[in-house]
């Protein structure tokens, strides 16, 4: 699979419009000097030879040299990584942490107001687009209440307390949207959950309300929630672009975007490929955590 | 205890911050991605540059060359020999003295990538250094222009790098930062895309005239400058400067200013009062701008006003400029622009009209990503339209356009026909700065002008060395310019910084300067 994406990847980029060396070279330079810098960069060879000679750096673990930075692609990504991982985990644990209880609480009240206002909410989270959010967010905590950055990555080695000062806005601005769909998801399938007989048998039991809806109802319910969460972790790392630029976040998504409108081809095809490790991953986790979700589940 | 506490960590905050000294946060108006100013001529790269290197002259600010890393020089009575001797004192930041190879080396390699530098060296018959300090040009025949090309303050400026670095091809980019500037750039803080990092040069030894655009004293007050390349949304820098979170915004958005100036704690400060020239280039190769008549329409449709109201929008921010040479420069004048300053549009529809045009529509490339200059295509099109042009506007990203303006195929098989750029005031304020002026034909900047006349008036003019002769000859080949319709000029704009009221020490340059710079 990853060799199918190195192809289509190699391919997108070298059909799509763009010269990095007229890019690189800058405004005022002459078409002989841009010519110098194509043939600098290997891109004056045949296209078969540089799929050639990239995809063998690839295979020996090499992705190769960014065009601009003449550093590392791999180096590159790993500068990166710090960010990245930490919102995404923290988003995803705000949104766990908030969604799962209402999700479930929306289907044991279900047609009731808490029903009925989380789905509103849930619209509201897919409809409101990310940087007005994140905006709002900005003006109410940092412009008007001065509680936190307004902008800006703290590592984690400089300190919890200042790491989370700047993380808490961009994680709860993009958990919104997570927010509203694991809850969604949450609902309906705990709602499947009640319905079915062991939900009435243990019921009949008299076990406790909170029990049978965390212990049989959650559980029964758990392998579409962690699909679903799966997936989020795999998209955020595979970078949150408006969330990283509204709120300076030096991740994997600003790189990408960078590399992109640079038409920098090693760094774009080392990203996309270390995506789509993330995501084949991400994936096999998934599926690994349904033996433990639910027994019956045996590969 | 809790008291003991809070001593205790306030103590430590405090020497934190001592630790760290002055910092000055910089959000710069681009990212940096080439750390090789002679390689590309970005000006990130450029104002990079000038944090970690120096340079033989300087302009200062009246726009006249002034001596920076050299004390004194000679020119011999036929102009042919020039004699330099380097100021004492001065070293690159790995500790070695800076000498007469690390300079001939430094414009042998600039030489080759510059645009006034490779005119420059078509006269030079050799270079060297007859002792450590000192260095000689030794010139085929007199030119006019050496100490301009010496003091050039934007891309490519002569930087002077150590020898071992200035060795490097000049088609290959260079790895180390060493320069004898007054920051040292650090590689090891470096984040493509995040932050470049300079500190403090302590062994910089600073001229010691006030400074003066980039000539003059380069006295440093700050213990480190941080460039925050990670923040590039134009309102989140708002933002960050007014929570105090960064000192200066190099470039605000111009919808940015009006919350800016409102703010009490900020100051808006035009630190490049020349600013820049918006221009928009024809494709000569092809028609419809392969006619001469067809060009001198678009002229006389395009008058500037129109363009600086909707890219700007600010009054006192903009100005129009009769001139190709930046207006209130030695060669700005507003000789031979009538066909665009004094035109309207039913002249433009006549000349049209008369040139022949066959209704071939022009191919007009408009970069949806660049701020700065977005607007100008929609207004060219609008105006070439009333004209009577049929116009096929095309929208992309900024990097397309600078891939597409490269091809000179035809523009139904991905060539164009025109685009709209912004140069800054020095890159274009000469004949021989400015490269929309060029007639080279196919070695010309993209849109390839062939005219020998133009070109002519050039070589004499790289030549003379009578100041009010060289006025009378950029006066002519300025004329013939326009005559011919090499490009629009579109107008004059200012883009001030913006920074925190504790922000002072400004210097006035093409770029911005980071010496001088005092935090409060």
């Amino acid at each position: 699979m990853l060799l199918v994406v190195a192809v289509l990847v190699f391919a997108l980029l070298r059909f799509a419009p763009g010269d990095p060396a007229a890019i690189m070279a800058g405004d005022a330079a002459t078409a002989e000097q841009i010519a110098q810098i194509r043939a600098g960069l290997g891109l004056d060879r045949p296209l078969v030879v540089q799929f050639g000679i990239w995809l063998g750096k690839v295979l020996s673990g090499d992705l190769g040299e960014s065009f601009y930075f003449r550093i590392k692609v791999a180096t590159l990504i790993g500068q990166r990584l710090e960010p990245t991982f930490a919102l995404a985990a923290l988003t995803m644990v705000i949104a766990v942490l908030v969604s799962v209880p209402l999700g479930v609480l929306a289907a044991w009240r279900h047609g009731g107001w808490l029903d009925r206002a989380l789905m509103g909410f849930s619209v509201l989270g897919f409809s409101v687009p990310v940087f007005v959010l994140a905006y709002l967010l900005i003006w109410l905590f940092s412009l008007e209440l001065g509680w936190l950055p307004v902008q800006g990555y703290a590592r984690i080695a400089d300190g919890i307390w200042n790491f989370l000062r700047h993380l808490i806005l961009p994680a709860t601005t993009l958990s919104v949207i997570y927010i509203a769909l694991i809850a969604r998801v949450t609902r309906a399938a705990v709602l499947e959950a009640l319905g079915e007989d062991y939900i009435r048998t243990a019921r009949a039991k008299g076990l406790p309300e909170r029990r049978v809806l965390v212990r049989h109802a959650l559980a029964n319910a758990a392998v579409p929630i962690a699909t679903v969460i799966g997936i989020g972790i795999a998209i955020l790392i595979g970078g949150v672009v408006v969330t990283e630029s509204v709120y300076a976040i030096p991740g994997l998504g600003r790189l990408t975007v960078d590399a992109v409108l640079a038409r920098d081809f090693p760094t774009i095809q080392g990203v996309i490929l270390f995506f789509s490790l993330v995501y084949v991953a991400v994936n096999l986790l998934i599926d690994l955590s349904y033996v433990f979700l639910d027994p019956r589940i045996r590969y | 205890m809790r008291r003991l506490a809070f001593a205790a960590a306030a103590l430590a905050v405090f020497s934190l911050a001592t630790a760290q000294g002055k910092v000055l946060r910089v959000v710069p108006h681009s990212n940096l991605n080439i750390l090789d100013p002679i390689w590309t001529t970005q000006y990130m790269a450029r104002n990079h540059g000038y944090m970690v290197y120096d340079t033989l002259f300087g302009t200062d600010e009246k726009n006249r060359i002034q001596p920076q890393m050299v004390a004194s020089w000679t020119e011999s009575p036929d102009h042919r020999l020039w004699s330099f001797t380097l100021r004492p004192g001065l070293t690159f930041h790995d500790g070695k003295p800076v000498t007469g190879e690390d300079v001939v080396a430094s414009l042998e390699r600039w030489g080759k990538r510059d645009a006034m530098g490779q005119k420059l060296m078509t006269f030079v018959e050799r270079m060297d250094a007859p002792s450590a300090n000192t260095f000689r040009i030794f010139l085929r025949e007199a030119c006019g222009f050496v100490l301009e090309a010496l003091g050039k303050p934007s891309s490519n400026v002569p930087f002077i790098m150590p020898k071992r670095v200035a060795e490097t091809p000049a088609d290959k980019q260079i790895d180390d930062a060493t320069g004898s500037g007054p920051y040292i750039f650090v590689k090891e803080e470096f984040k493509p895309g995040d932050r470049a990092v300079y500190v403090k040069n302590p062994k910089y030894v600073p001229r010691k005239e006030s400074p003066s655009g980039t000539a003059g004293g380069k006295h440093v007050y700050v213990d480190r400058v941080e460039w925050n390349l990670a923040l590039r949304d134009a309102q989140a820098q708002v933002n960050a400067l007014k929570q105090g979170e960064v000192d200066i915004l190099e470039q605000p958005a111009f919808e940015s200013y009006p919350p800016l100036q409102a703010d009490k704690n900020i100051q808006v400060v035009n630190s490049n009062p020349l600013g820049f020239q918006y221009m928009c280039r024809f494709n000569h190769l092809y028609a419809p701008f392969n006619n001469q008549k067809v060009r001198q329409a678009a002229l006389a449709a395009m008058a500037e006003e129109p363009f600086l109201r909707a890219q700007v929008g600010i009054k006192e921010f903009y100005r129009t400029c009769p001139s190709m040479f930046t207006c209130g420069t030695p060669y700005g004048s507003p000789k031979g622009s009538d066909i665009q300053s004094k035109s309207n549009m039913r002249k433009a529809q006549e000349l049209l009209k008369s040139s022949g045009y066959d209704g071939t529509p022009v191919v007009l490339m408009k970069p949806t990503d660049l701020a700065s200059i977005q607007k100008l295509p929609d207004v060219a099109a609008q105006l070439l339209r009333q004209a009577g042009f049929k116009v096929d506007l095309q929208a992309m990203d900024w990097n397309t356009v600078v891939t597409r303006r490269v091809k000179k195929d035809p523009p139904a098989q991905g060539g164009w026909n025109m685009f709209c750029t912004a140069w800054v005031a020095p890159d274009i304020w000469n004949p021989l700065a400015n490269p929309a002026v060029s007639g080279l034909g196919e070695k010309s900047w993209f849109g390839w002008p062939t005219d020998a006349e133009l070109e002519k008036l050039r070589d004499e003019f790289a030549r003379g060395t009578d100041e009010a002769r060289k006025k009378v000859l950029a006066e002519a080949i300025q004329a013939r310019a326009f005559e011919i319709g090499t490009h629009v000029p579109l107008g004059e704009y200012v883009n001030p910084l913006a920074a925190r009221r504790n922000i002072s020490g400004f210097v006035t340059g093409p770029g911005n300067l980071y010496w001088n710079i005092k935090k409060n």
